[in-house]
């Protein structure tokens, strides 16, 4: 891992089109200014993180027997069905 | 027309012009770009069925079916990505984890599925809201609804 010591208001470049700037830094919180082109998504790692767990999670396989049933299930509880 | 395999609907035709372009892919599932959106009939549930594997498929629902309060502000980068110009063009719909008891069947409400049905560009985005979560229980919905 590159290390690179900062300060406030000072900015890193990576590639030709993103810039990471510090704009504030108070006790162990840092508060970047991320400026990137617009086909490049920008995430907090974690949600990330936690969004790839749940569509792996939710992609696994139910039965066929089970699918229907809940679709059944859960389409009796609207009103008017 | 194409035929498209899935684990849950047998074979299904389809057209090409359905084909929904995940451009970058989904968390977890980068190399997966093209899926078709199938409707379980007289349900408000859809499946999201990749092009070309079987196995995979997500079981989704229409959000605004369920939640009243939902909402998504859509990022400048997502609304460019998807060439969106006008808000009709846009549909959504939410992957649900289905669990039993049934009653423990979550949605994931943080990670909303955004399609562009005019050009069919579509993209999983990441909402900024925290009060989405991407495990929202899905039975709390239905009865608030019943009510």
């Amino acid at each position: 891992m590159l290390v690179l010591s900062r300060k406030t208001t000072e900015t890193i470049c990576i590639g030709d089109e993103v810039e990471v700037t510090i704009l504030s830094v108070e006790g162990d919180q840092v508060k970047l200014g991320i400026s990137a082109p617009r086909t490049v998504d920008v995430h907090r790692k974690e949600v990330y993180e936690a969004i790839q767990k749940e569509n792996k999670t939710a992609a696994k396989p139910v039965s066929l027997e089970v699918l229907q049933a809940f679709i059944e299930h859960s389409t009796n509880q609207k009103p008017g069905s | 027309m194409m035929q498209v395999e899935t684990s849950y609907l047998g074979t299904v035709k389809s057209s090409e012009d359905d084909i929904l372009l995940f451009a970058g892919g989904l968390p977890g599932f980068l190399e997966e770009k093209e899926f078709v959106l199938l409707p379980f009939e007289q349900s408000h549930f859809f499946l999201l069925q990749s092009v070309h594997s079987k196995h995979l498929a997500f079981i989704c629902a229409d959000p605004f079916v369920f939640w009243d309060d939902y909402e998504v502000k859509l990022d400048d980068a997502s609304v460019e990505q998807l060439a969106v110009q006008e808000e009709e063009e846009v549909a959504i719909f939410v992957i649900l984890t289905i669990e039993q008891p049934f009653s423990a069947t979550t949605a994931n409400l943080r990670a909303p599925i955004i399609i562009n049905s005019k050009n069919k560009r579509a993209k999983q985005v990441m909402l900024d809201a925290y009060k989405f979560s991407p495990k929202t229980a899905l039975s709390k919905a239905a009865s608030k609804e019943r009510c």
